[in-house]
């Protein structure tokens, strides 16, 4: 308004989600310091961990942030959502632990084998929901709901069994820690994640692209961008993601369960895409919001948890702060707080000055 | 007197609009399941009684079908019907058994008042932040969705059976049709049974039909869908008219959930799980554009009937396997979807079909 650039303008859209982890840090330190501590402990495989809160919150919460990259992709390039990852997640993991029982024994070669097919096939599936989607031009919502309703049953069908087993070192090292590293190995999934992604956005046009197509597609295919390619490519880095999602979600628990792998990870992933400060609506896209998004999440379960609340009620009050996060962000509420600022700063209402300046 | 008869044909001659063509196939194709159902399954599916079965169990899925075809022809989306139901059937449950109540017509009164205050208490809320606060429909209604199943949860963690006398004689409560009976095999005739939910149902659809056809109100939610700038333009108050589908999606939603009490009376953590996104694939089938402005409450009637058919197929075939009939749930609704999108570009409308998909139309120009 007055030509000068505040310091929290180029924060931009991070600004509501970084206020919102502030604000859980400050409510956490002041209800008990001890939240943060950090420990170092020994686990059941003689390796020494890092243990605590904060540890605890980052490490759950990889699948969670991981996903909702792909996640924010998918948005940006088509202004829609993929609610199917949980269930392609599934389908996923049941491929990898097919392929790791074909191999018969578990070595490191294997899981880099399982890890490679079920990548594909992951990539296949989400290629077909992006085919529905850049094709034939139907909602991602819908065109997903495909496989929402039948991709548990697809995994299901993949191994016959409900619940196999995998049980290896390795798997247990993938899912948990590495030794002589005191962090949990799903952190180290998220930041190779982060940094493929960021590789491709750095190196290459993608990133302009997918927010072309995301803005204005017409505009797009006309400045020589196809739309269609954009939309698969991204729809086929989420299925990258879902896959590198659901070998951590198997390997942390040691087996496959094709009811509980990844469930409701959907909701949570398009949450974090839009705490982020990312338009549902396709377009503009920060990737650091969508994961700052995730960790506010499980940091919020996390301190209910640690408040004594029970498990199968911390989604309501999980639903009242995610309200307020987005009533905090809603377009409205921000014109009508910054011109009550302005209001209380000059003394004059805005209609006032707006005459003034004429 | 000719221009008369002129304007009589060429009143005949006005082409089906594209939510009217998609309601038809998906009744024909109604039509068509059922029939090969009674010619291959026979059986149970040569009563009458099967209809009324497929009402009696599917009624809130009707109702909630409904409550989701309003917003999505407003262009929103609602995902918290099914959280509401259960949060609806709790409340009603625990209300129903609480000491203070007494026991009479007045308690089941108080119940229906219960269940369709906290379901207008959700439209209203989710309706206020969605219209007057612009923030995206999914994330407020998921937000609904989890406040819904959380407050469900904190009500009682347990099952709760309703055991007031009064209610439990309106479940036992049958309509019976004498003429759609069929003669059992000591001679008796069995009437068909008709639960008093199913007729709130076909009730509900019949009012939302005329409800969205002719009232002011529905029509502006059309236009609403169709065109946010034109509504705007032609004085239509924008943001009232898609506050007012929110407070009737939730409305509907806490009838469906006094229907579901009607239907088994006992509240559930897991009522209703996952059933928003049933209703969204009945309404989809019925021929209802997530985009807006298009759709119908008939067709979504069809649509919930067809998805209930094709289980109750599944349920009687040797398939008989909950992963069975989520694959054909799934296949149902791929297939519905780009039949929809394949008719739709056929017809030369805005979605886009490679050149081997399209239905050569060029003849008629």
């Amino acid at each position: 308004m007055h030509g000068k650039k505040k310091w929290y303008a180029s924060l931009g859209q991070l600004l509501i989600p970084l206020v919102a982890m502030a604000l859980l840090i400050l409510f956490n330190l002041l209800r008990d310091p001890g939240f943060f501590s950090i420990g170092l402990a020994t686990n059941s495989s003689g390796n020494r961990v890092l243990t605590g809160n904060i540890i605890s919150i980052i490490d759950s919460a990889s699948e969670l942030a991981i996903i909702s990259m792909g996640m924010t992709l998918v948005t940006a390039a088509c202004g829609g959502q993929d609610i199917s990852v949980g269930a392609v997640g599934a389908i996923s993991g049941a491929v990898f632990v097919k392929v790791l029982q074909a191999m018969g024994s578990i070595s490191v070669g294997s899981v880099l084998l399982g890890l490679l097919l079920c990548c594909l096939a992951t990539i296949l599936f989400k290629l077909f929901n992006g085919t529905l989607v850049a094709v034939f031009h139907i909602q991602p919502m819908i065109a997903t709901l495909i496989l929402y309703s039948c991709g548990r049953s697809i995994a299901y069908w993949i191994n016959g069994d409900a619940t196999p087993q995998l049980n290896s070192p390795i798997i247990s090292t993938i899912g948990m820690t590495l030794p002589g590293i005191p962090v949990p190995t799903p952190i180290f999934a998220v930041i190779l994640v982060g940094l493929l992604l960021v590789l491709v956005f750095r190196l290459t046009t993608t990133q302009l692209y997918t927010q072309t197509v995301g803005i204005n597609q017409g505009a797009a295919r006309l400045n020589g961008i196809h739309p269609t390619a954009v939309k698969l490519l991204s729809f086929a880095l989420l299925g990258v993601c879902v896959s590198v999602a659901a070998v951590t979600g198997v390997c942390r628990l040691g087996q496959l369960n094709h009811k509980t792998l990844l469930a409701d990870i959907e909701m949570d992933a398009i949450l974090a895409v839009a705490i982020g400060g990312n338009s549902l609506g396709g377009g503009r896209f920060r990737l650091s919001g969508s994961i700052l998004g995730a960790y506010i999440i499980q940091m919020l379960t996390t301190t209910l948890y640690a408040m004594n609340v029970a498990p199968v009620n911390v989604k309501a009050y999980k639903a009242v702060v995610i309200i307020i996060i987005v009533i905090a962000g809603s377009p409205v509420v921000k014109s009508k707080l910054t011109a009550l600022w302005a209001k209380f700063r000059t003394g004059k209402s805005d209609s006032i000055r707006r005459k003034e300046a004429d | 007197m000719t221009t008369v008869s002129r304007a009589k044909a060429e009143k005949h001659r006005e082409p089906l609009t594209d939510a009217q063509l998609l309601m038809t196939i998906s009744i024909c194709i109604f039509a068509a399941m059922y029939a090969m159902a009674m010619l291959l399954m026979g059986g149970g599916f040569r009563k009458a009684q099967m209809v009324f079965d497929l009402l009696n169990d599917n009624a809130y899925l009707i109702i909630i079908a409904c409550a989701l075809t309003v917003v999505m022809i407003g262009g929103g989306i609602n995902i918290s019907v099914g959280g509401v139901i259960g949060l609806t059937v709790m409340a009603c449950a625990i209300f129903l058994n609480s000491s203070g109540v007494e026991n009479g017509p007045i308690s089941v009164t108080l119940t229906l008042l219960l269940a369709l205050g906290i379901g207008l208490a959700f439209g209203i809320l989710q309706g206020f932040l969605v219209s007057y606060l612009e923030i995206q429909p999914f994330i407020v209604t998921l937000a609904g969705m989890f406040l819904a199943r959380g407050l469900t949860t904190m009500l009682s963690v347990n099952p709760v059976k309703v055991s007031s006398q009064e209610f439990l004689s309106i479940v036992q409560t049958k309509i019976l049709i004498p003429w759609l009976g069929y003669t059992a095999k000591n001679g008796n005739l069995i009437p068909a049974k008709m639960e008093i939910g199913a007729l709130v149902a076909l009730v509900t659809v019949i009012f939302m039909y005329l409800f969205l056809r002719y009232a002011r109100l529905g029509r502006h939610i059309y236009a609403l869908g169709g065109n946010q700038q034109s509504a705007l333009m032609l004085g239509i108050n924008v943001r009232r008219t898609r506050f007012l589908s929110y407070m009737i999606s939730g409305l509907l939603s806490g009838l469906a959930g006094f229907v579901f009490l009607m239907h088994k009376p006992a509240g559930n953590a897991s009522v209703a799980m996952r059933s928003e996104m049933d209703a969204i694939a009945a309404s989809i089938i019925g021929g209802t554009l997530l985009t807006g402005g298009m759709g119908n409450v008939i067709g979504t009637f069809f649509g919930t009937m067809i998805l209930a058919t094709i289980q109750k197929i599944i349920a009687l075939s040797p398939l008989n396997q909950s992963w069975w009939q989520e694959m054909a749930n799934g296949a149902l609704l791929g297939f519905f979807i780009m039949l929809q999108s394949i008719v739709l570009s056929s017809r030369g409308k805005k979605l886009r079909l490679p050149a081997w998909l399209k239905i050569s139309h060029q003849k008629t120009d």
